[in-house]
């Protein structure tokens, strides 16, 4: 018997007959949700391969290597309540940690606290790069609920919808646009003026189709006025949910979209690298979840024209809703989107 | 799991050659096959010997472009390397810009 996990973390022992239908399901549910093409009878049997291997830990083969960014790389540290400061963090990720790309981050991960102490962080940015030799990227969440009543400005669309006031919450949300759009070029103008080779827009639309059009704005003016900036955009989720249903970015209605659709308006918007995002489902099968995940991010991968960098973390990408995730899950979904995905990164 | 990662499939940052991989990804949008085959190309060595630490770390002591033991003796390190790195894939690096305008070398 295979031993393998559920998307919860828990593990379970299924037959390789029971792992590979578990695969294939899992592709199924990703070429009808979101109209691509399934994975080959190769690289699915390659996958059953992944999974049943009987190591706790599972690599790509040597040439196979692919790059890594970070989501708020620095507060993986400073959540293991390790008090060190940020340029040293970094320091400790490129010598010790072996990462490709570095990415400072303030412990309240949103732009809209940052733009407060953007000074602050400019210090942080102009230390780091003095003394650090890998690119080096600004993280934060573009967040739009905070900018909603009561900690924002705007009436809040989540207590209006409920209401029936669907005006008032559309009107509502691009209200916020305006504030998050402003916030999010206020402050990655400072960190790059301040020496950061780019920003990283992480878990972009989490609060629907008004958020991800407020980060593809920003990345757009972004570009203009920094034509060699890095701009990675990472999603919160593989579908954007119509919060607001109408709003669209270059004639594209943003509600509903899938990941391979996602990145061709990162590509318009001037973004450098794109992050898809594929939820993991804790109620089913590890082998399920890297089914359905590496199905999506590979169909996301040909349709694109820039690099794609998977979310691979806790609850995206296959790996379980746990967190602590586990390696046994970690390197197999890591080997899985290098191998069969084709990813540029992770 | 950043650790997880590395190991089952990063490249390996300024152990190799992943840094100068990322550099052609963030600052050209070049996929990865042709990010490797640019910077092999520039470091004349072959696209497999980038992920190779024995190797890189010979090329980038060379080359004086940093390794994980950047603060021992003569190496280069930090916006140095940067420098350095920024001529051999004859890229803009935006910290490097900063540097010269600031001492107005530029």
């Amino acid at each position: 018997m295979i031993v393998t996990r559920m998307g919860d973390g828990s593990f379970i022992k299924m037959s390789e007959e029971e792992v590979k239908a578990d695969i294939e399901a899992g592709v199924e549910d990703a070429v009808k949700r979101g109209k691509i093409e399934p994975l080959t009878a190769a690289e699915i049997d390659y996958l059953v391969d992944i999974c049943c291997r009987p190591q706790k830990f599972v690599s790509v083969q040597q040439g196979n290597e692919l790059i890594l960014t970070y989501d708020s790389g620095t507060l993986k540290i400073t959540r293991l309540g390790i008090p060190i400061g940020m340029p040293q963090i970094m320091q400790i990720y490129e010598r010790a940690f072996a990462a490709d790309t570095l990415e400072l981050a303030y412990v309240h991960y949103s732009f809209k606290p940052i733009k407060m102490i953007v000074p602050e962080e400019q210090y942080a940015v102009a230390e780091t790069s003095l003394v650090t030799t890998a690119p080096l990227f600004y993280g934060a969440m573009p967040n739009l609920p905070l900018y909603t009543q009561p900690d924002g400005p705007c009436p809040n669309a989540a207590e209006l919808l409920p209401a029936g006031k669907i005006a008032e919450a559309r009107a509502a949300q691009e209200e916020a646009v305006e504030y998050a759009v402003k916030d999010m070029v206020f402050v990655g103008s400072g960190v790059y003026e301040a020496g950061a080779d780019g920003i990283d827009f992480d878990t972009t639309a989490a609060a629907g189709d008004a958020e991800f059009q407020a980060t593809l704005l920003a990345c757009e003016q972004l570009r203009a006025k920094y034509p060699d900036m890095a701009i990675e955009i990472g999603m919160a989720g593989e579908f954007v949910l119509g919060f607001h249903g109408q709003l669209e970015y270059d004639g594209v209605r943003l509600a509903g979209l899938y990941p391979h659709q996602q990145v061709k308006l990162a590509e318009k918007a001037g973004a450098s690298i794109f992050g898809a995002v594929v939820n993991t489902n804790s109620s089913r099968t590890f082998p399920w979840n890297l089914g359905r995940a590496v199905t999506f991010c590979k169909a996301c991968v040909e349709a694109a024209k820039i690099p794609v960098h998977a979310n691979v973390g806790m609850g995206v990408g296959a790996v379980p809703l746990v967190m602590t995730p586990p390696i046994d899950c970690v390197s197999r979904a890591s080997t899985a989107m290098a191998e069969v995905g084709k990813l540029d990164g992770l | 799991m950043a650790l997880t990662h590395m190991h089952a499939s990063g490249m390996g940052g300024i152990r190799t050659a992943g840094d100068l991989v990322a550099r052609m990804q963030m600052s050209k949008k070049m996929r990865l096959n042709e990010a490797k085959a640019y910077v092999a190309g520039k470091l004349k060595i072959s696209v497999a010997d980038l992920s190779d630490e024995v190797i890189m770390n010979e090329v980038r002591q060379d080359l004086d472009i940093a390794t994980v033991y950047g603060g021992m003796g003569e190496q280069s390190r930090g916006i140095e390397a940067k420098f350095r790195i920024a001529k051999l894939l004859d890229l803009e690096i935006n910290s490097v810009s900063r540097f010269l305008r600031k001492t107005e070398w530029r």
